[in-house]
């Protein structure tokens, strides 16, 4: 059990500040400062140019071709928003985790620094290819070759540098947050080079092809891309949940024994659920069935996650009436149910021949990028910020409620629009009348589809206005005073 | 099971090891046999590399992102193949460097759009889709008229794809600028293209422009050999199933 509570012995610096530098090694907090403001920043690109693009489907004048139509600005918000925010994210959550749960300085402060300028180097090299049109075609995998050498050697860089402080650590166990941690980085390595082994055809120029083809290339760019939902956007960020949660509320976390069976069938299993995305496709049919089959099996593991989240707020679920970031952790923790519930549901190959290809798919995915991914970082950056820049507390508890909801109100917009808009386009494309004709030609469900643009950019824009709220609430915050060198206790939470 | 669970809460290299493990089983199981069993790809006659225009204009249409809004796959089901044809073949996508599948219809599938409409509505359309069809939200793509279309290394390309498994011969590869030029400039002689690529090659100024080849050009002439492959009159779906030995089941010949 000793391992999985966050006791006070590891975190002593709360009681007792001065100290800190006799009792624990000194932790590097500037390079978490750097990733925390990084993934601010790029957080409010994605999410503006995910707005953009929003409005491009509802009005397409918007579209300035060459460098600004929306087959060049999709991969743009994709990568914006999952690599660059969410990237970020995991990078300054993980190095925090992992200094603060080891009681040890993160390996080596030249490879830290160098994955930080690497890692901002990597996205926008990704960013201006896209805007170029210099791109892979494969859907979050594609930045081309130059980019993809570029990370794999940041990444191996990030991997040394976690592990290596793994290997300092003066704690006997290693934290479940870092299981988690640990998981995503070395299977996004895993993943990433795979998936991107090409022949660029010259040197010196920026294109290349893939070294798969046809159905091998779709499997193995599936079998990635439903990775990087799940090791990217939901291991990684269980990581926060299984840090920030129990920190937040402070309480240990729900159940030792769930945690472990938790992350072996999570990983374990999410690996097969890739062919999901073909289903009824030309990939042989017992693939599709062993991916469908996987998918269903993956809700139980995803609900453990999530149960073990909720249920770590036992005895302290009065917190959760006044403090709007633990607020934050739950609706995430809650969307993560309902869109790993989702996911499955969408996995079943009836289902799926109605919701492939259409918005139902959009409004999933953000149903967890927005609900879960984008909240459980908000949560963890609202811990982090007065942690980091040493303030009593947030500059307005207030402006995080405000944001909250704002933002919850956003998603729900989002999301249900899409569900409407999805089944109604999938239920139009399969409409016959009773003389055996499809009754509705094509552009006539793109017609229909247009008030749902409209609200779902509604919502997408409730979403930034939020986002931007944060960032005025993390500016003021910064700008306060220090709490720390007046000698005032730190607020318990810190 | 906690006892032992410990061994890998204070080892981090036994945990990576553990993980790794975890992590590669059902990848392995999932992808190494699409490369080992003949049933993935039917052969189907037919089916040819892009000439070396088409292959251009497939790079515009990543370029451009036409993939994130138009799938290039049939699904096996009624209404679909009423609507675009023909359910999508393994074969069909076997050169596609990578597969360009898609997984959102914004607009129509493309995977069988080649000859349904002519030259002059993909001009139009591309240019402004709006003119053609009003309630489309397709962006316009009037620049890739203007924009010539030349030395682009086509020879390169087509080497590059053999390395990888497209069986370019050394002829189409020696000619490939040669029959970039000769696709889409009707005074010039296709011949030796028709040669080497297939009658059903289609030569033509696709975009209406005589005097230049232009990006328009090589993306038309993809879209148009897009789904043309393959004779659907003569094709039996259950071609390799009958040809495999009834001697050993679950096991299929390469069926040539």
């Amino acid at each position: 059990m000793q391992a999985l509570t966050l006791s006070g012995a590891s975190d002593a610096t709360a009681t007792a500040p001065p100290k800190i530098a006799s009792a624990h090694p000194v932790y590097d907090e500037k390079i978490l400062k750097f990733f925390t403001i990084a993934a601010l920043f790029w957080g409010i690109a994605g999410f503006l140019v995910g707005l953009v693009i929003a409005l491009q489907m509802a009005f397409p004048d918007l579209n300035f071709a060459p460098y600004l139509t929306f087959g060049r600005l999709r991969p743009l918000h994709t990568s914006a928003v999952i690599f660059a925010f969410g990237g970020n994210v995991l990078f300054a959550t993980s190095y925090h985790v992992v200094q603060r749960t080891c009681r040890a300085r993160l390996f080596n402060d030249g490879l830290s620094w160098f994955t930080f300028w690497g890692y901002q180097a990597f996205i926008l090299m990704a960013g201006l290819g896209y805007v170029f049109g210099v791109t892979q075609g494969k859907e979050y995998a594609e930045p081309e070759w130059y980019a993809d050498l570029w990370l794999t050697v940041v990444w191996v860089g990030y991997l040394i540098n976690f592990l290596g402080t793994l290997w300092k650590r003066k704690e006997p166990h290693i934290y479940v947050a870092n299981w988690f941690y640990l998981a995503f980085i070395v299977t996004v390595a895993l993943l990433h080079v795979v998936n991107n082994l090409t022949l660029p055809f010259q040197l010196g120029s920026v294109h290349s092809y893939s070294v798969w083809a046809g159905v091998q290339s779709a499997l193995i760019q599936w079998w990635y891309g439903h990775n990087a939902v799940g090791f990217f956007l939901t291991a990684g960020f269980l990581g926060i949940m299984y840090y920030y949660v129990p920190k937040q509320a402070n309480r240990p976390v729900y159940s030792y024994r769930l945690s472990i069976i938790h992350f072996w069938a999570l990983i374990f299993i999410y690996i097969w659920a890739g062919p999901h995305h073909l289903l009824y496709t030309s990939l042989p049919d017992w693939a599709q069935t062993l991916g469908m089959t996987f998918s269903i099996i993956l809700w139980m593991p995803s609900w453990g996650g999530m149960i073990n989240g909720m249920m770590t707020l036992s005895g302290a679920w009065h917190k959760l009436r006044d403090d709007p970031v633990l607020q934050f952790m739950i609706i995430a923790l809650s969307f993560y149910g309902m869109s790993t519930f989702e996911g499955p549901l969408m996995s079943i190959k009836t289902v799926n021949s109605l919701s492939h290809y259409t918005d139902w798919t959009i409004g999933h995915v953000h149903a967890g990028a927005l609900g879960w991914v984008a909240f459980i970082s908000f949560g963890a950056i609202y811990y982090l910020v007065p942690h980091l820049w040493k303030k009593a507390g947030m500059y307005s508890n207030k402006l995080i409620s405000v944001h909250l909801w704002v933002a919850t109100v956003g998603i729900v917009i989002y999301i249900s629009s899409m569900w409407v808009a999805g089944i109604m386009q999938g239920l139009m494309w399969r409409a016959y009348n009773e003389m055996g004709f499809l009754t509705y030609s094509f552009v006539e469900t793109v017609q229909a589809m247009h008030p749902y643009y409209i609200i779902r950019a509604v919502g997408g824009g409730l979403f930034l206005v939020g986002a931007l709220i944060m960032v005025v609430n993390v500016w003021k915050t910064i700008a306060q005073p220090d709490a720390v060198t007046t000698g005032a206790a730190l607020p318990e939470h810190a | 099971m906690l006892e032992k669970h410990a061994k890998l809460e204070r080892n981090s290299m036994w945990l990576l090891i553990f993980t790794v493990i975890a992590v590669s089983i059902g990848g392995i199981i999932e992808i190494v046999p699409l490369f080992r069993m003949q049933t993935t790809i039917e052969p189907v006659k037919g089916v040819r590399p892009y000439t070396p225009l088409e292959l251009m204009g497939q790079e515009i249409y990543i370029r451009e992102g036409c993939n994130t809004c138009h799938s290039q796959q049939i699904r096996p089901l009624r209404d679909e193949q009423q609507r675009y044809g023909h359910y999508s073949l393994a074969a069909e996508s076997m050169y596609d460097h990578p597969f360009l599948w898609g997984s959102k219809r914004t607009g129509p599938d493309l995977a069988r759009v080649g000859g349904k409409y002519s030259d002059d509505w993909h001009v139009a359309h591309l240019k402004n889709p709006r003119a053609v069809v009003p309630e489309s939200i397709m962006p316009s793509y009037a620049f890739l008229a203007d924009k010539p279309y030349g030395d682009w290394r086509i020879n390169k390309r087509l080497k590059a794809l053999k390395t990888l498994g497209v069986p370019y011969t050394k002829e189409m590869i020696a000619e490939a600028a040669i029959d970039y030029e000769a696709q889409a400039n009707p005074t010039a002689d296709a011949s030796g293209l028709l040669e080497r690529y297939g009658d059903k090659v289609a030569v033509r100024d696709f975009d209406g422009n005589p005097n230049e080849i232009t990006e328009m050009d090589a993306l038309i002439a993809y879209l148009q050999k897009l789904g043309t492959d393959v004779d659907f009159t003569t094709y039996d779906p259950d071609y390799a199933i009958k040809k495999a030995p009834k001697t050993a089941p679950g096991h299929m010949e390469k069926a040539k």
